[in-house]
C-alpha cells in the first residue's frame, strides 16, 4: 500500500512539473480545476472555431519586438544549394536567400551576424511559418495564390525564375515529348511535383516519378542514374549542376515548364513585421537603381539626389519610423551585403562564387528586366 | 494493512446520510491518516491532472490553429492531389484528390509491413535455429549478425542499403541479366512473371473457392480417419480440389486468366513485367534483416524455454531431431514466443514509416507531401496517428486471438 501511495504522488509531482514546464511557452487557458468541465470544454471548441470571428485573431507579439528581444533575426533556410542558402568551407552560411537575411538583421540590429539560420526542407516552409518557428522564410520559394492564402505572406519576388528541366547531354532530348515515358527525379512537396503531373498530363505523356524530401537525395539518385532527369527551377539546376562531378555531361533543356517568381514570405498576421523585410528589399533594389554600393555609400550619403539622401536617411524620411527601424537602416543594410545585383553577382555573377547564370529577367527593370520595387518615399 | 474493507468502491456523492461513506461515519482515525481517503485523493487528483494535461493540449491547438486562420477540417481531401505517387498497388494519378492518395500510401504501408512480416520471420527463425545450433561456426555466425544487426540504428541501415547498394547497381541498359529473364538494375528488380487478363477475376472466384474446399474437406476427411480409424487421404484429397478446381476454372472462363509477360528493354526502361522499385527493395530488405535479428532472439528464448524433459522424451519415443522440433519443441516454444512477437511485427509496420527518406511512397511519406501541398499539417498528422494506431491495435487483434488457441488450457 505504502509504495503505491509514493508511486501515485511521484506520479503526480512529474506530471506537475511537465504541466508547470509547458505553461509560460503559451500563455495557460484558465485551469480547469473540476475535470468534468474541462472535458467539456474540447467538443465545444471546434463548433465555435466555425463562427466566422469579427476581426482576426490578435498576434500574440510582435515579430519585431520578439526579435528584438532575443537579439536575433531567424531564418528558415536552405543549407545545400549553391548560389542561394549552402555551407562555405567553414561551414558558413551564404548565399543569394541567406544575405537577404543577414540585410534584415542589419536593418534591426546594425549587426549583418544577428540572425540566425535554421535549415528546413521544401516539405518544412509552410508549417515553419503557419507555427511561427522563423521570423521569415528567404528560403527559396515559389510564390503561389494557395500558398499566400496559407502560408503566410509573401513580400516582393525576388528572383523570376521558371521550372526547367536537366537531362545527360549524351541523351540527345530536347522537347518533354522526347522524355515520354521516362523516370523522373523531383524534390516533393514542391510546386515542381505538381507543374511536371501537369505539364505531362497536359501533352498526353507519361512518366515515373521518383521523389525525395531531401534535395541532395533527388539529385544524388539522378546523377547516379536512377532517373533519366531531374527537374526544378531553373537557376537549382544550375546551381545543382555545378556541384556535380563533370558537370558538362549534363544539360539543362531550353523548355520552360512554369513560372516560378521566388519570394521571401513572414508569417501572417503582423503587418509591421512583413512592411520592414518588403522595405528592406525595396532598399536593396532601390540602391542598385540609385548606384549606391556597399563600397560608395557614405560618400553617396552627400549625393545631391534627393532620393539617395532620403534612402541614407540624410534628410526626409520614407516610413523608417513606423517600421520601427532607425533613420539610417538603410546604410547599415547596403554596408552589410550590397544592393540587389552586388548580391546577385556576388554568388552567380561572371566571377560569382558559387556558378554564373545570365541575369535574364533578374535585372532591373531600366534594363529590360522585371526587377522593380516602389519608390522609397 | 488493514483488514479489507466490506465495499471496495466508493459510493457516489449524491448518496444520502445513511450509505454516507464509510470514513465520515467511523471515529477515531482522523480523515488525513485514512488510508482509504489518501487512496482516493491520490486517485482523483492524478486523474484530474491528466484531464486538465490532455485539455491543455487540444485547447492550445485548437487556438493556435485559429490565431493563424488555419482549417482543422478534412474538407481538403477531395481536392485534386496534383502531385505523382512513384509507386501504386490501385490505379492512381495526380488528378485523383488528396484522401486517394492517402489512400495509396496506406496501401504500400500495408504492403510492405506484410511481405516484411512474413520474410522476417522465416528468415528469424532460420537465425534462431542458427544460433542454437551445435556447430560452433554456424552458431557464432547468427551470433554476430544478431549483434551487429541489432546495435546499428535502422536509420542508418536503410540508408546503406538504398544509396550504397541498390543505387550502385548497374544503369538499366548494362542490366544484369539473370535467367528467367530476370534483369537487376538501379532502376529495380524486372522479372517474368504472370500478368492477369480480364478473365482473371472470374477464375479468383474458383480459386479462392479451391482454397476454401480443400480446408473443410482436410479438416472432415482428418476427423473421420480418428474417429473410424479408416484411411481417407485427408491431405491428397485436399490437394487434389486445390489444383482440381482451379484447373476446371480455368477451362471453364474461356480464354487464359493469366499470361506471361517479359521485361523488354525499350528507350529508357524494361517495360512489362513484374518490377520491384529499388525503394521497396531497400527498404523491404532493410526491416527484415532489422527485425529477424530481433525475431531470432525472441524464438531463441522461447525455444530454450521449453524443459529439457521434453526433448529428451521424444527423443525416447523415437522421434528425429526435425521431427522433435517440428512437433514437440515449436509447438511449446510458441507460447512463449508470440507475445514479445507481436510487439516486433508492431515495430516493424511502425518502423516502415523511415520509407521517407529513402522515397517510398508510405503512408508518412504520402501525408508528409499533402500537409505541405495543402497546408493542413495537424489533421493530416492527426489521421496518420489514427491510421497507424488502428493498423498496430488490428495486428495485434489478430494475433491475440491466435496467442489464445496456442496457450496452454487448464483444464
Amino acid at each position: 500500500m505504502k509504495a503505491k501511495l509514493s508511486f501515485l504522488v511521484s506520479t503526480v509531482v512529474v506530471v506537475a512539473l511537465l504541466a508547470a514546464a509547458c505553461a509560460p511557452a503559451t500563455p495557460a487557458p484558465a485551469p480547469q480545476e473540476q475535470p468534468t468541465a474541462a472535458q467539456e470544454q474540447p467538443a465545444a471548441a471546434p463548433a465555435a472555431q466555425e463562427q466566422p470571428t469579427a476581426a482576426p485573431a490578435p498576434a500574440a507579439q510582435k515579430i519585431l519586438d520578439a526579435v528584438k528581444a532575443r537579439g536575433k533575426v531567424v531564418c528558415g533556410v536552405h543549407t545545400s544549394l549553391p548560389g542561394f542558402g549552402y555551407l562555405d568551407a567553414n561551414g558558413k552560411n551564404m548565399g543569394f536567400d541567406i544575405d537577404l537575411c543577414r540585410a534584415v538583421a542589419a536593418a534591426v540590429f546594425g549587426s549583418p551576424d544577428a540572425a540566425e539560420f535554421v535549415p528546413i526542407s521544401a516539405a518544412e516552409r509552410g508549417p515553419a511559418l503557419q507555427t511561427r518557428e522563423v521570423d521569415m522564410v528567404p528560403r527559396n520559394m515559389t510564390w503561389t495564390s494557395t500558398r499566400d492564402a496559407q502560408w503566410g505572406n509573401f513580400t516582393h519576388v525576388m528572383f523570376y525564375d521558371g521550372q526547367g528541366m536537366m537531362v545527360r547531354a549524351d541523351s540527345g532530348f530536347k522537347t518533354l515529348e522526347d522524355l515520354n515515358g521516362a523516370t523522373i527525379c523531383v524534390t516533393t512537396g514542391t510546386t515542381t511535383e505538381q507543374n511536371l503531373a501537369d505539364a505531362f498530363r497536359e501533352r498526353g505523356l507519361t512518366f515515373t516519378a521518383v521523389t525525395f524530401e531531401d534535395t541532395s537525395a533527388v539529385y544524388s539518385a539522378y546523377e547516379g542514374g536512377r532517373c533519366d532527369a531531374a527537374t526544378s527551377d531553373k537557376s537549382q539546376l544550375a546551381a545543382v549542376r555545378s556541384g556535380f562531378a563533370n558537370p558538362n555531361d549534363h544539360v539543362i533543356l531550353e523548355i520552360t515548364m512554369s513560372k516560378e517568381p521566388l519570394a521571401p514570405a513572414v508569417p501572417a498576421g503582423d503587418d509591421q513585421w512583413f512592411d520592414l523585410v518588403k522595405t528592406v528589399l525595396w532598399v536593396l533594389i532601390n540602391a542598385e537603381e540609385m548606384g549606391v554600393t556597399s563600397q560608395n555609400v557614405e560618400e553617396m550619403k552627400n549625393s545631391p539626389s534627393l532620393p539617395v539622401r532620403r534612402m541614407l536617411g540624410v534628410e526626409g524620411s520614407f516610413g523608417q519610423e513606423d517600421l520601427g527601424l532607425s533613420k539610417d537602416f538603410a546604410v547599415n543594410v547596403i554596408k552589410a551585403v550590397g544592393n540587389y545585383g552586388e548580391i546577385y553577382d556576388r554568388y552567380m555573377g561572371p566571377n560569382g562564387l558559387s556558378f554564373t547564370l545570365d541575369r535574364g529577367l533578374n535585372n532591373l527593370w531600366t534594363n529590360g528586366g522585371l526587377i522593380y520595387a516602389p519608390p522609397l518615399r | 494493512m488493514e483488514p479489507a474493507p466490506a465495499r471496495s468502491s466508493f459510493p457516489p456523492m449524491a448518496n444520502t446520510a445513511s450509505s454516507l461513506p464509510r470514513f465520515l461515519t467511523r471515529k477515531g482515525v482522523p480523515l488525513w491518516r485514512d488510508v482509504e481517503v489518501l487512496k482516493w485523493t491520490a486517485q482523483i487528483v492524478s486523474a484530474a491532472l491528466v484531464i486538465w494535461f490532455v485539455y491543455f493540449f487540444i485547447s492550445n491547438v485548437i487556438r493556435a490553429a485559429n490565431a493563424r486562420n488555419l482549417g482543422l477540417g478534412y474538407g481538403f481531401l477531395d481536392n485534386a492531389a496534383g502531385f505523382p505517387i512513384a509507386e501504386s498497388v490501385v490505379p492512381y494519378d495526380p488528378s485523383r484528390s488528396f484522401g486517394y492518395a492517402l489512400w495509396v500510401g496506406f496501401l504500400n504501408t500495408v504492403k510492405v509491413s506484410l511481405v516484411g512480416i512474413v520474410l522476417a520471420t522465416v528468415l528469424g527463425l532460420f537465425i534462431a535455429l542458427a544460433r542454437l545450433s551445435t556447430n560452433w561456426l554456424v552458431s557464432n555466425l547468427a551470433g554476430i549478425y544478431i549483434n551487429i544487426i541489432r546495435n546499428v540504428p535502422l536509420l542508418v541501415q536503410l540508408f546503406i542499403w538504398y544509396f550504397a547498394v541498390f543505387q550502385k547497381l548497374p544503369p538499366v541498359r548494362n542490366a544484369i541479366a539473370l535467367p528467367g529473364p530476370v534483369y537487376l538494375s538501379q532502376r529495380g528488380l524486372y522479372m517474368t512473371g504472370p500478368a492477369p487478363t480480364e478473365t482473371f477475376r472470374a477464375w479468383l472466384v474458383f480459386v479462392v473457392a479451391a482454397v476454401v474446399l480443400a480446408g473443410v474437406l482436410h479438416r472432415l476427411l482428418l476427423r473421420y480417419q480418428v474417429q473410424t480409424g479408416r484411411t481417407t487421404y485427408p491431405l491428397l484429397s485436399a490437394t487434389a480440389v486445390l489444383l482440381g478446381l482451379p484447373l476446371i476454372g480455368w477451362l471453364a472462363v474461356g480464354s487464359p486468366p493469366l499470361t506471361i509477360t517479359r521485361p523488354v528493354l525499350e528507350r529508357f526502361n524494361f517495360v512489362g513485367g513484374l518490377r520491384l522499385t529499388p525503394e521497396f527493395v531497400a527498404l523491404l530488405v532493410g526491416l527484415v534483416i532489422y527485425t529477424s535479428a530481433f525475431i531470432a532472439e525472441v524464438m531463441r528464448g522461447g525455444i530454450l524455454a521449453v524443459h529439457k524433459g521434453q526433448v529428451e522424451a521424444a527423443k525416447a519415443l523415437g522421434f528425429s531431431t526435425p521431427q522433435t522440433l517440428r512437433l514437440i519443441v515449436l509447438p511449446l516454444a510458441l507460447r512463449v514466443i508470440i507475445p514479445p512477437l507481436i510487439s516486433q511485427y508492431l515495430n516493424l509496420t511502425k518502423n516502415s514509416s523511415l520509407a521517407v527518406i529513402i522515397g517510398y511512397p508510405d503512408l508518412f511519406f504520402v501525408g508528409r507531401t499533402i500537409i505541405n501541398q495543402a497546408g493542413q499539417a495537424v489533421p493530416v498528422f492527426l489521421l496518420i496517428m489514427a491510421v497507424y494506431l488502428s493498423l498496430s491495435l488490428f495486428t495485434s487483434a489478430v494475433l491475440n486471438v491466435y496467442n489464445r488457441k496456442v496457450q496452454l488450457v487448464e483444464r
